[in-house]
Protein backbone atom coordinates (compact mmCIF):
# COMPACT_ATOMS: atom_id res chain seq x y z
CA UNK A 1 0.00 0.00 0.00
CA UNK A 2 1.68 3.67 -0.70
CA UNK A 3 2.17 5.46 2.23
CA UNK A 4 0.01 8.30 1.43
CA UNK A 5 -3.32 6.43 1.00
CA UNK A 6 -5.11 6.95 4.54
CA UNK A 7 -5.44 10.74 4.60
CA UNK A 8 -4.43 10.71 8.32
CA UNK A 9 -1.41 8.97 8.72
CA UNK A 10 -0.60 10.43 12.23
CA UNK A 11 -2.57 8.08 14.41
CA UNK A 12 -1.37 8.31 17.91
CA UNK A 13 1.45 6.25 18.94
CA UNK A 14 -0.70 4.46 21.56
CA UNK A 15 -4.32 3.92 19.86
CA UNK A 16 -2.57 2.41 16.48
CA UNK A 17 -1.51 -0.38 17.94
CA UNK A 18 -5.40 -1.58 18.61
CA UNK A 19 -5.91 -0.53 15.10
CA UNK A 20 -5.47 -2.78 12.39
CA UNK A 21 -5.70 -2.33 8.45
CA UNK A 22 -7.30 -4.40 6.64
CA UNK A 23 -7.49 -4.12 2.39
CA UNK A 24 -11.46 -4.91 0.90
CA UNK A 25 -11.16 -5.47 -2.57
CA UNK A 26 -10.15 -4.56 -5.24
CA UNK A 27 -11.37 -8.05 -6.26
CA UNK A 28 -14.39 -9.05 -3.42
CA UNK A 29 -17.27 -10.59 -4.67
CA UNK A 30 -19.35 -8.50 -2.55
CA UNK A 31 -18.34 -4.97 -4.72
CA UNK A 32 -19.56 -6.64 -7.69
CA UNK A 33 -16.92 -4.88 -9.73
CA UNK A 34 -13.09 -3.63 -9.16
CA UNK A 35 -12.70 -0.96 -6.40
CA UNK A 36 -10.63 -1.57 -3.54
CA UNK A 37 -11.18 0.15 0.74
CA UNK A 38 -9.10 0.32 2.53
CA UNK A 39 -10.35 -0.12 6.26
CA UNK A 40 -8.97 0.58 9.63
CA UNK A 41 -10.63 -1.83 12.36
CA UNK A 42 -11.18 -1.76 15.91
CA UNK A 43 -11.42 -5.07 16.16
CA UNK A 44 -14.83 -5.64 13.96
CA UNK A 45 -15.52 -2.03 14.24
CA UNK A 46 -14.57 0.21 10.87
CA UNK A 47 -12.99 3.55 12.30
CA UNK A 48 -12.18 4.98 8.94
CA UNK A 49 -12.56 3.69 5.19
CA UNK A 50 -10.61 4.92 2.72
CA UNK A 51 -12.06 4.04 -1.04
CA UNK A 52 -9.19 3.59 -3.23
CA UNK A 53 -10.78 4.03 -6.84
CA UNK A 54 -9.71 4.56 -10.80
CA UNK A 55 -8.73 0.45 -11.38
CA UNK A 56 -11.49 0.28 -14.21
CA UNK A 57 -10.15 4.16 -15.32
CA UNK A 58 -10.47 3.41 -19.15
CA UNK A 59 -10.53 7.21 -20.60
CA UNK A 60 -14.23 7.44 -21.48
CA UNK A 61 -14.02 10.97 -21.36
CA UNK A 62 -10.98 11.72 -23.51
CA UNK A 63 -12.85 9.11 -26.05
CA UNK A 64 -15.83 11.21 -26.30
CA UNK A 65 -13.41 14.33 -27.79
CA UNK A 66 -12.53 12.25 -30.46
CA UNK A 67 -15.63 10.35 -31.06
CA UNK A 68 -18.44 12.34 -33.27
CA UNK A 69 -21.59 12.62 -31.77
CA UNK A 70 -23.46 9.41 -32.88
CA UNK A 71 -20.26 7.23 -32.73
CA UNK A 72 -20.05 7.90 -28.74
CA UNK A 73 -22.72 6.40 -28.05
CA UNK A 74 -21.00 3.01 -27.57
CA UNK A 75 -19.09 4.43 -24.80
CA UNK A 76 -22.13 5.50 -22.96
CA UNK A 77 -23.43 2.35 -22.96
CA UNK A 78 -20.18 1.27 -21.23
CA UNK A 79 -20.65 3.19 -18.44
CA UNK A 80 -23.36 2.11 -16.56
CA UNK A 81 -23.58 -0.75 -18.08
CA UNK A 82 -26.48 -1.98 -15.67
CA UNK A 83 -28.83 0.16 -17.62
CA UNK A 84 -27.24 1.64 -21.16
CA UNK A 85 -30.27 2.93 -22.76
CA UNK A 86 -30.47 5.56 -19.83
CA UNK A 87 -27.33 6.62 -20.56
CA UNK A 88 -27.81 6.75 -24.26
CA UNK A 89 -30.88 9.23 -24.13
CA UNK A 90 -28.86 10.97 -21.49
CA UNK A 91 -26.29 11.68 -23.81
CA UNK A 92 -28.29 12.29 -26.87
CA UNK A 93 -30.35 14.34 -24.44
CA UNK A 94 -27.70 16.73 -24.21
CA UNK A 95 -26.83 16.44 -27.77
CA UNK A 96 -30.14 17.86 -29.02
CA UNK A 97 -29.96 20.52 -26.34
CA UNK A 98 -27.15 21.73 -27.57
CA UNK A 99 -28.11 21.12 -31.19
CA UNK A 100 -31.77 22.82 -30.51
CA UNK A 101 -33.36 19.90 -31.94
CA UNK A 102 -37.32 19.19 -31.27
CA UNK A 103 -37.85 14.93 -31.38
CA UNK A 104 -41.06 13.91 -32.76
CA UNK A 105 -43.61 12.40 -30.11
CA UNK A 106 -42.99 9.14 -30.97
CA UNK A 107 -39.82 8.69 -30.70
CA UNK A 108 -40.02 11.10 -27.18
CA UNK A 109 -42.38 8.08 -26.31
CA UNK A 110 -39.93 5.40 -27.28
CA UNK A 111 -37.02 6.97 -25.22
CA UNK A 112 -39.32 7.01 -22.37
CA UNK A 113 -40.36 3.55 -22.57
CA UNK A 114 -36.68 1.88 -22.84
CA UNK A 115 -35.24 4.48 -20.62
CA UNK A 116 -38.13 3.02 -18.35
CA UNK A 117 -37.14 -0.44 -19.24
CA UNK A 118 -33.47 0.30 -17.99
CA UNK A 119 -34.18 1.85 -14.72
CA UNK A 120 -36.45 -1.52 -13.96
CA UNK A 121 -33.71 -3.42 -14.55
CA UNK A 122 -31.47 -1.48 -12.99
CA UNK A 123 -33.11 -1.39 -9.69
CA UNK A 124 -33.82 -5.06 -10.29
CA UNK A 125 -30.27 -5.76 -10.20
CA UNK A 126 -29.58 -3.36 -7.56
CA UNK A 127 -32.38 -5.04 -5.05
CA UNK A 128 -31.47 -8.76 -6.04
CA UNK A 129 -27.55 -8.46 -5.47
CA UNK A 130 -28.05 -6.83 -2.86
CA UNK A 131 -29.80 -9.94 -1.43
CA UNK A 132 -27.36 -12.31 -2.50
CA UNK A 133 -24.67 -10.79 -1.03
CA UNK A 134 -26.98 -10.75 2.25
CA UNK A 135 -27.39 -14.42 1.35
CA UNK A 136 -30.86 -14.49 -0.25
CA UNK A 137 -29.82 -16.24 -3.74
CA UNK A 138 -33.17 -17.32 -5.15
CA UNK A 139 -34.31 -13.35 -5.08
CA UNK A 140 -31.10 -12.95 -7.01
CA UNK A 141 -32.61 -15.65 -9.43
CA UNK A 142 -36.21 -14.04 -9.54
CA UNK A 143 -34.67 -10.10 -10.54
CA UNK A 144 -32.40 -11.75 -13.15
CA UNK A 145 -34.72 -13.40 -14.39
CA UNK A 146 -36.91 -10.62 -15.26
CA UNK A 147 -34.02 -8.56 -16.85
CA UNK A 148 -33.55 -11.31 -19.22
CA UNK A 149 -36.82 -10.42 -20.67
CA UNK A 150 -36.07 -6.87 -20.51
CA UNK A 151 -32.55 -7.87 -22.40
CA UNK A 152 -34.90 -9.43 -24.77
CA UNK A 153 -36.91 -6.73 -25.54
CA UNK A 154 -33.69 -5.12 -26.05
CA UNK A 155 -32.35 -7.21 -28.72
CA UNK A 156 -35.34 -7.06 -30.56
CA UNK A 157 -35.13 -3.58 -31.19
CA UNK A 158 -31.73 -2.74 -31.52
CA UNK A 159 -30.16 -6.43 -32.42
CA UNK A 160 -28.19 -6.17 -29.12
CA UNK A 161 -28.71 -7.57 -25.72
CA UNK A 162 -26.05 -6.10 -23.63
CA UNK A 163 -25.30 -2.85 -24.99
CA UNK A 164 -28.01 -1.77 -27.35
CA UNK A 165 -26.44 1.42 -28.57
CA UNK A 166 -29.81 2.80 -29.84
CA UNK A 167 -30.57 6.15 -29.82
CA UNK A 168 -29.41 8.67 -32.82
CA UNK A 169 -28.74 12.04 -32.79
CA UNK A 170 -32.99 13.19 -33.85
CA UNK A 171 -34.18 9.27 -33.66
CA UNK A 172 -33.24 6.11 -32.78
CA UNK A 173 -31.56 3.21 -34.90
CA UNK A 174 -34.97 1.32 -36.26
CA UNK A 175 -38.59 2.20 -35.45
CA UNK A 176 -40.37 0.00 -33.03
CA UNK A 177 -42.00 -2.71 -34.56
CA UNK A 178 -44.75 -5.16 -33.08
CA UNK A 179 -42.55 -7.90 -31.79
CA UNK A 180 -40.97 -5.41 -29.98
CA UNK A 181 -43.82 -4.41 -28.16
CA UNK A 182 -45.14 -8.13 -27.59
CA UNK A 183 -41.59 -8.51 -25.80
CA UNK A 184 -42.77 -5.11 -23.62
CA UNK A 185 -46.06 -6.59 -22.94
CA UNK A 186 -44.61 -9.88 -21.91
CA UNK A 187 -41.94 -8.00 -19.75
CA UNK A 188 -44.76 -6.32 -17.93
CA UNK A 189 -47.35 -9.29 -17.43
CA UNK A 190 -44.61 -11.13 -15.97
CA UNK A 191 -42.94 -8.79 -13.09
CA UNK A 192 -45.93 -8.11 -10.86
CA UNK A 193 -45.66 -12.20 -10.25
CA UNK A 194 -41.90 -11.70 -9.65
CA UNK A 195 -41.92 -8.70 -7.80
CA UNK A 196 -44.13 -10.16 -5.50
CA UNK A 197 -42.61 -13.35 -5.34
CA UNK A 198 -39.50 -10.97 -4.34
CA UNK A 199 -40.95 -8.89 -2.16
CA UNK A 200 -42.12 -12.24 0.18
CA UNK A 201 -38.52 -13.41 -0.22
CA UNK A 202 -37.19 -10.21 0.83
CA UNK A 203 -39.42 -8.04 2.83
CA UNK A 204 -40.73 -10.59 5.27
CA UNK A 205 -36.85 -11.97 5.80
CA UNK A 206 -35.86 -12.01 9.48
CA UNK A 207 -32.43 -12.15 8.48
CA UNK A 208 -32.41 -9.61 5.55
CA UNK A 209 -34.24 -6.93 7.50
CA UNK A 210 -32.05 -7.05 10.86
CA UNK A 211 -28.97 -6.44 8.27
CA UNK A 212 -30.64 -3.50 6.72
CA UNK A 213 -32.48 -1.35 8.84
CA UNK A 214 -30.98 1.37 10.72
CA UNK A 215 -27.93 0.44 8.84
CA UNK A 216 -25.56 3.38 7.25
CA UNK A 217 -28.59 6.30 8.09
CA UNK A 218 -27.31 9.27 5.36
CA UNK A 219 -29.51 12.06 7.12
CA UNK A 220 -30.99 14.54 4.71
CA UNK A 221 -28.30 17.46 5.84
CA UNK A 222 -25.71 14.92 4.75
CA UNK A 223 -27.67 14.01 1.67
CA UNK A 224 -27.73 17.60 0.14
CA UNK A 225 -24.28 18.22 1.37
CA UNK A 226 -22.83 15.27 -0.26
CA UNK A 227 -24.43 16.32 -3.80
CA UNK A 228 -26.46 12.88 -3.57
CA UNK A 229 -29.73 12.55 -6.22
CA UNK A 230 -31.64 10.31 -7.13
CA UNK A 231 -32.95 7.20 -5.13
CA UNK A 232 -30.35 7.82 -2.34
CA UNK A 233 -31.38 11.39 -1.62
CA UNK A 234 -35.00 10.29 -2.28
CA UNK A 235 -34.83 8.25 0.56
CA UNK A 236 -33.24 10.20 2.93
CA UNK A 237 -35.75 12.85 2.57
CA UNK A 238 -34.55 15.06 -0.58
CA UNK A 239 -37.19 15.37 -3.10
CA UNK A 240 -35.94 16.32 -6.52
CA UNK A 241 -36.94 14.04 -9.38
CA UNK A 242 -36.23 15.35 -12.59
CA UNK A 243 -38.80 13.60 -14.41
CA UNK A 244 -41.30 15.28 -12.17
CA UNK A 245 -39.61 18.74 -11.72
CA UNK A 246 -37.96 19.57 -14.74
CA UNK A 247 -39.61 17.21 -17.10
CA UNK A 248 -37.89 16.54 -20.17
CA UNK A 249 -39.13 14.10 -23.01
CA UNK A 250 -42.61 13.36 -22.60
CA UNK A 251 -43.30 12.90 -19.30
CA UNK A 252 -45.43 15.65 -18.45
CA UNK A 253 -47.92 13.45 -20.36
CA UNK A 254 -47.93 10.47 -17.69
CA UNK A 255 -48.86 10.07 -14.14
CA UNK A 256 -46.78 8.68 -11.54
CA UNK A 257 -45.60 9.34 -8.05
CA UNK A 258 -42.08 10.15 -6.87
CA UNK A 259 -41.75 7.48 -3.86
CA UNK A 260 -39.78 8.56 -1.26
CA UNK A 261 -39.20 7.86 2.73
CA UNK A 262 -37.33 9.84 5.65
CA UNK A 263 -35.53 7.52 7.13
CA UNK A 264 -32.72 7.38 5.22
CA UNK A 265 -30.83 3.63 6.23
CA UNK A 266 -30.27 1.05 3.77
CA UNK A 267 -33.48 -0.28 4.10
CA UNK A 268 -35.24 2.82 3.28
CA UNK A 269 -33.04 2.46 -0.38
CA UNK A 270 -34.19 -0.83 -0.90
CA UNK A 271 -38.22 0.45 -0.56
CA UNK A 272 -38.03 3.27 -2.83
CA UNK A 273 -36.33 1.45 -5.24
CA UNK A 274 -38.81 -1.22 -5.36
CA UNK A 275 -41.61 0.99 -5.46
CA UNK A 276 -39.82 3.23 -8.69
CA UNK A 277 -40.49 -0.39 -10.58
CA UNK A 278 -43.69 0.00 -9.73
CA UNK A 279 -43.71 3.20 -10.57
CA UNK A 280 -41.68 3.05 -14.34
CA UNK A 281 -43.73 -0.32 -14.73
CA UNK A 282 -47.18 2.14 -14.79
CA UNK A 283 -45.27 4.79 -17.26
CA UNK A 284 -44.28 1.80 -19.75
CA UNK A 285 -47.93 0.66 -19.78
CA UNK A 286 -49.24 4.58 -20.34
CA UNK A 287 -46.50 4.88 -23.00
CA UNK A 288 -47.28 1.56 -24.81
CA UNK A 289 -50.92 2.16 -24.97
CA UNK A 290 -50.32 5.85 -26.36
CA UNK A 291 -47.60 5.33 -28.43
CA UNK A 292 -48.24 7.77 -31.25
CA UNK A 293 -47.77 6.92 -34.76
CA UNK A 294 -45.95 8.91 -37.44
CA UNK A 295 -41.81 9.23 -38.09
CA UNK A 296 -39.75 8.11 -35.42
CA UNK A 297 -36.84 10.17 -36.83
CA UNK A 298 -36.66 14.21 -37.25
CA UNK A 299 -37.70 15.26 -40.67
CA UNK A 300 -34.47 14.20 -43.41
CA UNK A 301 -34.49 17.83 -44.17
CA UNK A 302 -33.63 18.97 -41.39
CA UNK A 303 -30.08 17.41 -41.57
CA UNK A 304 -29.53 15.96 -38.29
CA UNK A 305 -30.86 12.33 -38.46
CA UNK A 306 -28.86 9.55 -40.19
CA UNK A 307 -31.51 8.00 -42.60
CA UNK A 308 -32.56 4.49 -42.32
CA UNK A 309 -31.38 2.20 -44.83
CA UNK A 310 -34.37 1.88 -47.46
CA UNK A 311 -33.97 5.57 -47.66
CA UNK A 312 -30.48 5.73 -47.74
CA UNK A 313 -31.03 3.05 -51.05
CA UNK A 314 -33.70 4.16 -52.67
CA UNK A 315 -33.98 8.16 -52.55
CA UNK A 316 -31.52 11.08 -53.60
CA UNK A 317 -31.90 13.20 -50.56
CA UNK A 318 -31.22 10.02 -48.34
CA UNK A 319 -28.01 9.15 -50.05
CA UNK A 320 -26.78 12.14 -49.93
CA UNK A 321 -27.90 12.99 -46.12
CA UNK A 322 -26.37 9.51 -45.03
CA UNK A 323 -23.06 10.58 -47.30
CA UNK A 324 -22.80 14.24 -45.46
CA UNK A 325 -23.23 12.57 -41.72
CA UNK A 326 -21.08 9.64 -42.36
CA UNK A 327 -18.07 11.37 -44.27
CA UNK A 328 -15.21 12.43 -41.79
CA UNK A 329 -14.79 15.66 -43.45
CA UNK A 330 -18.37 16.49 -43.25
CA UNK A 331 -20.86 16.06 -40.37
CA UNK A 332 -23.08 18.42 -38.62
CA UNK A 333 -22.37 21.56 -37.57
CA UNK A 334 -22.50 22.38 -33.47
CA UNK A 335 -22.74 26.06 -32.03
CA UNK A 336 -19.50 26.91 -30.91
CA UNK A 337 -20.99 26.87 -27.43
CA UNK A 338 -21.51 24.51 -24.29
CA UNK A 339 -24.60 23.40 -22.48
CA UNK A 340 -25.12 21.48 -19.54
CA UNK A 341 -28.30 18.75 -19.53
CA UNK A 342 -29.45 15.82 -17.67
CA UNK A 343 -31.95 13.26 -16.88
CA UNK A 344 -33.72 11.52 -14.30
CA UNK A 345 -30.86 8.09 -14.83
CA UNK A 346 -32.30 5.01 -12.11
CA UNK A 347 -28.99 6.15 -10.07
CA UNK A 348 -29.92 9.66 -9.95
CA UNK A 349 -29.07 12.92 -12.01
CA UNK A 350 -26.65 12.21 -15.14
CA UNK A 351 -25.93 14.74 -16.47
CA UNK A 352 -23.56 16.03 -19.44
CA UNK A 353 -21.83 19.30 -19.57
CA UNK A 354 -20.81 19.13 -23.32
CA UNK A 355 -18.62 21.72 -24.94
CA UNK A 356 -18.86 22.29 -28.93
CA UNK A 357 -16.01 23.48 -31.01
CA UNK A 358 -18.91 23.48 -34.65
CA UNK A 359 -17.82 20.32 -35.18
CA UNK A 360 -19.90 17.40 -34.89
CA UNK A 361 -17.19 16.14 -32.17
CA UNK A 362 -17.27 17.30 -28.92
CA UNK A 363 -15.16 19.46 -27.78
CA UNK A 364 -15.26 18.34 -23.86
CA UNK A 365 -17.95 15.80 -22.60
CA UNK A 366 -17.83 16.25 -18.85
CA UNK A 367 -20.15 13.39 -17.40
CA UNK A 368 -21.97 14.05 -14.02
CA UNK A 369 -21.96 10.18 -13.07
CA UNK A 370 -24.33 9.49 -10.14
CA UNK A 371 -22.01 6.15 -9.14
CA UNK A 372 -19.03 8.46 -8.66
CA UNK A 373 -20.61 11.36 -6.76
CA UNK A 374 -22.48 8.47 -4.25
CA UNK A 375 -19.72 6.77 -3.37
CA UNK A 376 -18.64 9.33 -1.49
CA UNK A 377 -20.99 8.97 0.47
CA UNK A 378 -19.55 5.63 1.58
CA UNK A 379 -16.88 6.95 3.94
CA UNK A 380 -18.91 8.85 6.17
CA UNK A 381 -21.95 6.47 6.66
CA UNK A 382 -19.87 3.45 7.35
CA UNK A 383 -18.43 4.61 10.31
CA UNK A 384 -18.68 2.82 13.77
CA UNK A 385 -20.54 0.04 11.58
CA UNK A 386 -19.29 -3.50 11.18
CA UNK A 387 -17.26 -4.91 8.83
CA UNK A 388 -20.59 -7.03 7.49
CA UNK A 389 -22.65 -4.03 6.97
CA UNK A 390 -20.31 -3.23 4.04
CA UNK A 391 -21.62 -5.14 2.04
CA UNK A 392 -25.37 -3.87 3.15
CA UNK A 393 -24.85 -0.75 2.16
CA UNK A 394 -22.25 -0.82 -0.64
CA UNK A 395 -25.51 -2.84 -2.11
CA UNK A 396 -27.66 -0.06 -1.29
CA UNK A 397 -25.39 2.63 -3.12
CA UNK A 398 -25.72 0.69 -6.23
CA UNK A 399 -22.17 1.89 -7.23
CA UNK A 400 -21.61 0.38 -10.76
CA UNK A 401 -17.62 0.78 -11.28
CA UNK A 402 -17.50 1.29 -14.82
CA UNK A 403 -19.48 4.93 -14.17
CA UNK A 404 -17.45 5.34 -11.55
CA UNK A 405 -13.74 5.36 -12.96
CA UNK A 406 -15.13 5.69 -16.39
CA UNK B 1 -23.12 36.18 -17.86
CA UNK B 2 -24.16 34.94 -20.77
CA UNK B 3 -27.21 32.49 -21.56
CA UNK B 4 -27.43 29.04 -24.13
CA UNK B 5 -30.46 26.97 -24.18
CA UNK B 6 -32.02 27.43 -21.35
CA UNK B 7 -28.49 27.73 -19.09
CA UNK B 8 -27.69 30.65 -17.50
CA UNK B 9 -23.89 30.97 -16.91
CA UNK B 10 -22.09 33.76 -14.91
CA UNK B 11 -18.33 33.98 -15.25
CA UNK B 12 -16.46 35.08 -11.92
CA UNK B 13 -12.91 35.86 -10.88
CA UNK B 14 -11.08 33.00 -8.69
CA UNK B 15 -11.42 35.06 -5.55
CA UNK B 16 -14.78 35.82 -6.54
CA UNK B 17 -16.34 32.20 -6.40
CA UNK B 18 -16.51 31.78 -2.25
CA UNK B 19 -18.62 34.55 -2.00
CA UNK B 20 -20.35 33.61 -4.34
CA UNK B 21 -21.55 29.97 -3.92
CA UNK B 22 -21.56 31.06 -0.26
CA UNK B 23 -24.51 33.21 -0.62
CA UNK B 24 -26.27 31.36 -3.43
CA UNK B 25 -26.39 28.60 -0.92
CA UNK B 26 -27.47 30.33 2.17
CA UNK B 27 -29.54 33.30 0.63
CA UNK B 28 -30.99 31.46 -1.81
CA UNK B 29 -31.10 27.61 -1.07
CA UNK B 30 -29.10 26.47 -3.81
CA UNK B 31 -27.85 22.89 -4.19
CA UNK B 32 -24.01 22.13 -5.79
CA UNK B 33 -24.86 19.38 -8.19
CA UNK B 34 -21.50 19.23 -10.32
CA UNK B 35 -18.30 20.77 -10.69
CA UNK B 36 -16.03 20.02 -13.58
CA UNK B 37 -12.85 21.47 -16.03
CA UNK B 38 -12.39 22.03 -19.32
CA UNK B 39 -9.23 22.89 -20.90
CA UNK B 40 -10.14 25.14 -24.10
CA UNK B 41 -6.52 25.31 -25.73
CA UNK B 42 -7.10 25.58 -29.86
CA UNK B 43 -10.53 26.57 -28.69
CA UNK B 44 -12.12 28.08 -32.27
CA UNK B 45 -13.15 32.01 -32.20
CA UNK B 46 -11.51 32.09 -28.45
CA UNK B 47 -10.25 35.50 -27.48
CA UNK B 48 -6.44 34.41 -26.11
CA UNK B 49 -6.55 36.76 -23.30
CA UNK B 50 -9.39 34.57 -21.71
CA UNK B 51 -8.07 32.06 -19.18
CA UNK B 52 -6.86 28.40 -20.63
CA UNK B 53 -8.89 26.57 -18.33
CA UNK B 54 -12.28 26.82 -17.09
CA UNK B 55 -14.20 25.11 -13.99
CA UNK B 56 -17.82 24.74 -13.79
CA UNK B 57 -20.33 24.76 -11.16
CA UNK B 58 -24.02 23.68 -11.37
CA UNK B 59 -26.17 25.01 -8.61
CA UNK B 60 -30.04 24.03 -8.38
CA UNK B 61 -32.54 25.61 -6.83
CA UNK B 62 -34.83 22.58 -5.26
CA UNK B 63 -37.81 24.76 -4.79
CA UNK B 64 -38.04 27.23 -7.55
CA UNK B 65 -36.12 24.89 -10.34
CA UNK B 66 -33.93 27.21 -11.23
CA UNK B 67 -29.77 26.44 -12.45
CA UNK B 68 -27.18 28.51 -12.69
CA UNK B 69 -23.64 27.41 -13.86
CA UNK B 70 -20.92 29.43 -12.43
CA UNK B 71 -17.94 29.46 -14.07
CA UNK B 72 -14.06 30.67 -13.30
CA UNK B 73 -11.52 30.98 -15.61
CA UNK B 74 -7.71 30.05 -14.70
CA UNK B 75 -4.46 30.39 -16.44
CA UNK B 76 -0.98 28.24 -16.10
CA UNK B 77 1.59 28.20 -14.70
CA UNK B 78 -0.20 28.07 -11.34
CA UNK B 79 -3.69 26.77 -12.09
CA UNK B 80 -5.53 27.69 -8.34
CA UNK B 81 -9.05 27.68 -7.16
CA UNK B 82 -10.62 28.00 -4.20
CA UNK B 83 -11.67 25.19 -2.95
CA UNK B 84 -15.90 24.31 -2.28
CA UNK B 85 -15.50 21.70 -0.10
CA UNK B 86 -15.94 23.84 3.39
CA UNK B 87 -19.32 24.39 1.40
CA UNK B 88 -20.59 21.16 0.65
CA UNK B 89 -18.38 18.01 1.64
CA UNK B 90 -20.27 16.67 -1.98
CA UNK B 91 -17.42 18.75 -4.10
CA UNK B 92 -14.58 16.82 -3.08
CA UNK B 93 -13.85 14.07 -5.09
CA UNK B 94 -15.22 15.98 -8.12
CA UNK B 95 -12.69 18.74 -7.37
CA UNK B 96 -9.56 15.79 -7.34
CA UNK B 97 -10.79 14.46 -10.70
CA UNK B 98 -10.01 17.83 -11.49
CA UNK B 99 -6.96 18.25 -10.66
CA UNK B 100 -6.03 14.72 -11.72
CA UNK B 101 -7.37 15.14 -15.42
CA UNK B 102 -5.96 18.41 -15.60
CA UNK B 103 -3.69 19.76 -12.65
CA UNK B 104 -5.65 22.20 -11.28
CA UNK B 105 -5.27 22.97 -7.81
CA UNK B 106 -8.16 23.97 -5.37
CA UNK B 107 -6.52 25.85 -2.16
CA UNK B 108 -7.77 24.39 1.29
CA UNK B 109 -8.94 21.65 -0.14
CA UNK B 110 -8.67 18.54 2.92
CA UNK B 111 -7.46 15.78 0.49
CA UNK B 112 -5.93 16.81 -2.51
CA UNK B 113 -4.53 13.64 -4.83
CA UNK B 114 -4.92 11.65 -7.61
CA UNK B 115 -8.10 9.51 -7.93
CA UNK B 116 -8.65 7.78 -10.71
CA UNK B 117 -4.93 7.80 -12.27
CA UNK B 118 -1.86 6.21 -10.16
CA UNK B 119 0.16 8.37 -7.92
CA UNK B 120 2.75 7.55 -10.34
CA UNK B 121 1.49 9.20 -13.27
CA UNK B 122 3.51 12.11 -14.44
CA UNK B 123 0.69 14.11 -16.58
CA UNK B 124 -2.35 15.27 -16.69
CA UNK B 125 -4.43 13.29 -19.34
CA UNK B 126 -7.22 15.76 -20.04
CA UNK B 127 -5.28 18.15 -20.99
CA UNK B 128 -5.63 19.10 -24.85
CA UNK B 129 -2.13 18.64 -24.96
CA UNK B 130 -1.94 14.97 -24.17
CA UNK B 131 -2.57 12.64 -26.81
CA UNK B 132 -5.23 10.15 -26.72
CA UNK B 133 -2.94 7.55 -27.27
CA UNK B 134 -0.87 8.68 -24.30
CA UNK B 135 2.79 9.40 -24.04
CA UNK B 136 3.95 5.11 -23.45
CA UNK B 137 3.07 5.43 -19.75
CA UNK B 138 0.90 1.95 -20.35
CA UNK B 139 3.60 0.63 -22.27
CA UNK B 140 6.23 1.23 -20.12
CA UNK B 141 4.58 0.49 -17.08
CA UNK B 142 6.83 -1.46 -14.47
CA UNK B 143 5.58 -5.04 -14.91
CA UNK B 144 6.42 -7.89 -12.17
CA UNK B 145 6.76 -11.27 -13.58
CA UNK B 146 6.24 -14.69 -11.37
CA UNK B 147 9.78 -15.57 -11.21
CA UNK B 148 10.70 -11.56 -10.13
CA UNK B 149 8.06 -11.64 -7.45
Amino acid sequence: MPANLLDEPEIGAEKKEFHWTLNFGPQHPATHTTLRLVLELDGERIVKATPDIGYLHSGFEKLGEHLNFNQYVTIVDRKNYISPPMNEVAWHHAVEKLLDIELTRRCQYIRVIIGELARISDHLLCVGAAALDLGAFTAFLFCFNQRELIYDVYEEMSGYRFHPGYTRVGGVLHDFNDKVINRIRTVLASLPKALSDLEKLVLRNRIFLDRVRGVGVLTKQDAISLCCTGPLARASGVIYDLRKDEPYLAYPDFDFQVPYATEGDSYARFQVRLEEIYQSMSIVKQAIENLPTGPVNVPIAEKFAVPDKGTTYNSMEGLIQHFELIMPNRGLESPVDEVYAAIESPNGELGYYLVADGSQTAWRTRTRPPSFIHFQVFPHIIKDHLIADIVAILGSLNIIAAELDR
Amino acid sequence: MSQFRDNLRVYLAPEQLIPALTSLRDQSGFQLLEVGGVDYLGYPRRDPAKPRFEVHYVLLNPDTHERVILKVGVSEPDPSVPSAVPLWQGANWMEREIFDMYGIRFENHPDLRRILMPEEFAAYPLRKDYPLRGRGERHNFPRLTRNES
